[in-house]
């Protein structure tokens, strides 16, 4: 593939990418049952954020505890925004097909372009949350910045759960856009047609990542990531190339959120509580720092685990004291044993930049200098993992 | 009457519901009677010739699973009793359970499925304010009934806008209006102080305002918690400070306890008075041990008849049916409340009749005039959702939560409070609502 389209330009080349990925990712929808689709949806959804932190982690050497605070502040930003936009008028008829009682109540609809522009509110309060860690983050090292997100991560989602304002614990609901009408019930149900859009803003917000990261803002966040002193002496502003990965990987989470709320049709506390933000850094983590395919394997990891074992307890028709028992707890289990598995057995992931800066949350001062992630892998990484045990 | 589900199915299906047909004439003379539908029945979704299906999203594991996980079981209990004598219109009631640990993100997971997966016919008796809040307009936009949740919040009363929910128990607001007025009429209570310690949330806020509206003044002086902060012994201090006589708590079980064995350690021991979710005799008297006697006295308020009243008639058949079809659980207020929701849903499925789409269910709801164990009647109305309708007080005597004086009714709005003076219903001797 990369031969045939070798006299194309990269971004061309990406965007191909983005839309195989697209397509591939609608053709799924059809061959899910209708049960499947929304926990699909919520796998293109974390994929979106993991893929933002694998960046910041992998790439810049930077940590963050918290990302799912920024997935908070792009949801309540959008639906803030698509609500604004929904009070303001800008609505389209009710779709038909409403029965009885329940068409009586079909108040008109959100316009299907306030999605957009609602996102992108959401991504722009993330970008600039991302800024403000970003210049707390730049001065902060292992525990300390661990420390300062943790903090974030734990404290976000209990502010939007004490102010009224903010909906409170139960959140509030979000006028979003409805499948148009031109897209027949036989065709498309709301959930594939809600999966579809997933699908596109993330496969754009990933052609971004790759673009980014492999352009030279990767190189800065590389160089400085490996030796500050060696890449100021290169004429890099350090501290300017810190905030922006925070900024990037901020901008991914806001999408992110934004998306689940628009899944999801409310905003909540309890979709960006600090076990999500550890979550995403168990996909980011379990699928390989710094690799955006990796990305993908952990937030399929972190949604999938759950529903098989609910499965599998289903299935072994224990007892319902059991049942009950293995029901909440069984998942937990099986991620933690997989992160232990991986991080035992995948020799070459842990090596990677970023997990030393998880590492370095035991081992402070410890160092060991290693060459670029497997997201940008060079002629030297190739043979590398050729000849690893 | 000819059988035409939404879901095609194959020719043979529909031959044996032909033939089932037939066979119906024969039996029975006619098969759509005279009075011939001018539109065919088309079953809705999760409705066939021998199914009903309902589901619904419980804490089985997690914070809120202590005593709440009983109530679905003992629903499914009593479906089984209703199952295992032929069931409603001849179909069985199937009753889907998932977990949702009491995280809201788990419930959107679990509700979509059963909606689009287990195509359930409605979500009954989902559990817990921020859980189903979650779900509550995808329910709306999927036409799915979503019948008697489990939380007291009054966003479940909204017909204009949530057509197919309906409330179960008293909202807050309700139950803490009658609380007031019982505080302000009680001779007891004449010329006392009364404080409030609430939860810092949506209940606690609704609680109080009914409290504040049945009293026709405000609290002497209110304290507040979060649950993520365990330490109340500010709040104790504020209260005593304030020379309360009478503490409200608007709380959940666990610091129910925690204030009381607070307020005891420091030397002081209020009146206190107990939201129906704070004050259930059997989980808060097993968190504070042997500090339990503590509660002696505590004033509660419930709409189901007391379990330590074994002569009931309605604690009878359900400790029966406890006995048989759950394994013999521990009969508390969760089971009894569980049965209870399990008893309304036969008795609408009953009055529904048998070619039953969702339209009529909310029909027959609204028509109201249901009767079953409670101790006052339900508010449903074309313009109400709310569920129970008031509630009854009690007290602990001697380690022995149970109910003195009327039960009153109201709203969560502007209707005074009212003493209900009807009798209780009786349960049929088959344990089943008739139509």
């Amino acid at each position: 593939m990369n031969r045939i389209l070798a006299g194309t330009p990269t971004i061309v080349r990406r965007a191909g990418w983005a839309a195989v990925l697209v397509l591939a990712g609608v053709a799924t929808t059809f061959v899910l049952p209708a049960g499947r689709i929304f926990p699909f949806s919520q796998f293109v959804v974390y994929l979106g954020a993991a893929a933002g932190l694998t960046v910041l982690m992998g790439l810049s050497g930077q940590l963050s505890l918290g990302h799912a605070a920024f997935m908070a502040v792009g949801g309540y930003t959008m639906a803030f925004t698509q609500n604004a936009l929904y009070e303001r008028g800008f609505t389209v008829a009710p779709p038909a097909g409403g029965s009885g009682r329940f068409a009586s109540a079909a108040p008109p609809v959100a316009a299907l372009w306030t999605l957009p522009v609602s996102l992108l509110a959401g991504v722009v309060a993330a970008v600039l949350a991302g800024a403000l860690v970003g210049l707390a983050a730049a001065r902060l090292r292992g525990p300390y910045l661990a420390g300062v997100t943790l903090t974030i991560g734990i404290a976000v989602p209990s502010v939007t759960a004490t102010f009224a304002v903010l909906g409170g614990e139960q959140g509030f609901a979000v006028q979003v856009p409805r499948r148009p009408s031109w897209l027949a019930a036989d065709i498309a149900t709301e959930a594939q047609w809600r999966a579809w859009l997933a699908l596109v803003a993330t496969a754009i917000m990933l052609a971004v990542l790759a673009n980014l990261s492999r352009g030279p803002l990767g190189r800065d966040l590389r160089a400085v990531r490996d030796d500050e002193v060696a890449a100021a002496l290169a004429g890099i502003p350090v501290a300017r190339t810190r905030v922006l990965a925070f900024v990037v990987s901020a901008a991914s989470a806001g999408l992110a959120g934004g998306l689940y709320v628009y899944l999801t049709g409310t905003v909540l506390p309890g979709y960006f509580s600090f076990t999500t933000s550890l979550f995403l850094l168990l996909a980011a983590v379990l699928g390989g720092l710094g690799s955006l395919a990796g990305a993908a394997w952990g937030a399929l990891f972190v949604v999938a685990v759950p529903i098989a074992t609910a499965e599998l307890v289903g299935a072994l028709h224990a007892g319902p004291a059991l049942a009950q028992r293995l029901a909440g707890n069984l998942p937990l289990a099986l991620l933690g044993l997989a992160l232990i598995v991986v991080t035992l057995t995948a020799r070459r992931r842990p090596r990677s930049p970023g997990w030393r800066a998880v590492r370095s949350l035991g081992r402070r001062g410890q160092d060991g200098r290693t060459p670029s992630g497997s997201l940008h892998p060079s002629a030297e990484d190739d043979r590398k993992v050729g000849a690893a045990p | 009457m000819t059988w035409l589900p939404v879901h095609p199915v194959r020719a043979t299906a529909r031959a044996v519901a032909v033939a089932g047909c037939v066979a119906l004439v024969a039996v029975l003379g006619a098969c759509s009677g005279s009075k011939t539908p001018a539109v065919p029945y088309v079953a809705p979704q999760g409705v066939s010739e021998k199914e009903i299906v309902f589901g619904t999203h419980q804490p089985l594991t997690g914070p809120a699973a202590a005593g709440y996980s009983k109530i679905a079981a003992a629903t499914k209990a009593y479906f089984d009793y209703v199952n295992a004598k032929g069931g409603v219109h001849g179909r069985k009631i199937i009753y889907r359970i998932e977990d949702d640990g009491y995280n809201p993100a788990n419930t959107q997971t679990v509700v979509r499925k059963l909606v689009e997966q287990d195509k359930v016919f409605a979500i009954l008796n989902g559990l817990g304010t921020p859980t189903h809040s979650a779900v509550l307009s995808y329910l709306k936009d999927a036409e799915i009934p979503d019948l008697f949740v489990s939380s007291g919040s009054p966003a479940w009363n909204q017909p204009g806008k949530y057509p197919g929910t309906f409330a179960f128990q008293p909202d807050y607001t309700t139950e803490a209006k009658v609380v007031g007025h019982y505080l302000k009429t009680a001779s007891a209570f004449a010329g006392q102080k009364i404080c409030s310690f609430a939860q810092d949330d949506d209940y606690g806020a609704s609680y109080l305002t009914g409290l504040e509206t049945g009293l026709g003044t405000p609290v002497t002086a209110r304290a507040t918690y979060v649950t993520s902060n365990p330490n109340v012994a500010p709040q104790v201090d504020k209260l005593r400070d304030a020379g309360c006589d009478v503490v409200v708590l608007a709380t959940i079980p666990s610091f129910t306890a925690r204030f009381i064995s607070t307020a005891a350690k420091l030397g002081w021991r209020p009146q206190y008075v107990a939201a129906y979710p704070a004050g259930e005799y059997g989980t808060v008297a097993a968190t504070l041990g042997d500090e339990k006697d503590l509660l002696e006295g505590m004033v509660g308020a419930g709409f189901l008849p007391a379990v330590a009243n074994v002569s009931d008639p309605w604690i009878k058949l359900f400790t029966r049916i406890n006995q048989d079809f759950n394994g013999g659980v521990a009969f508390d207020g969760h089971v009894l409340y569980g049965m209870a929701v399990g008893y309304l849903v036969v008795q609408v499925l009953q009055k529904a009749g048998r070619e039953i789409t969702v339209d009529k269910l909310i029909a027959t709801l609204e028509k109201g005039g249901f009767r079953g164990p409670g101790l006052v009647p339900f508010s449903y109305s074309a313009t109400s959702h709310a569920g129970y309708a008031g509630v009854r007080l009690s007290k602990v005597t001697g380690g022995v939560q149970d109910y003195f004086g009327p039960a009153y009714v109201t709203d969560a709005g502007s209707a005074p409070v009212t003493e209900y003076t009807e009798a209780t219903a009786t349960p049929p001797d088959s344990g089943i609502p008739s139509a």
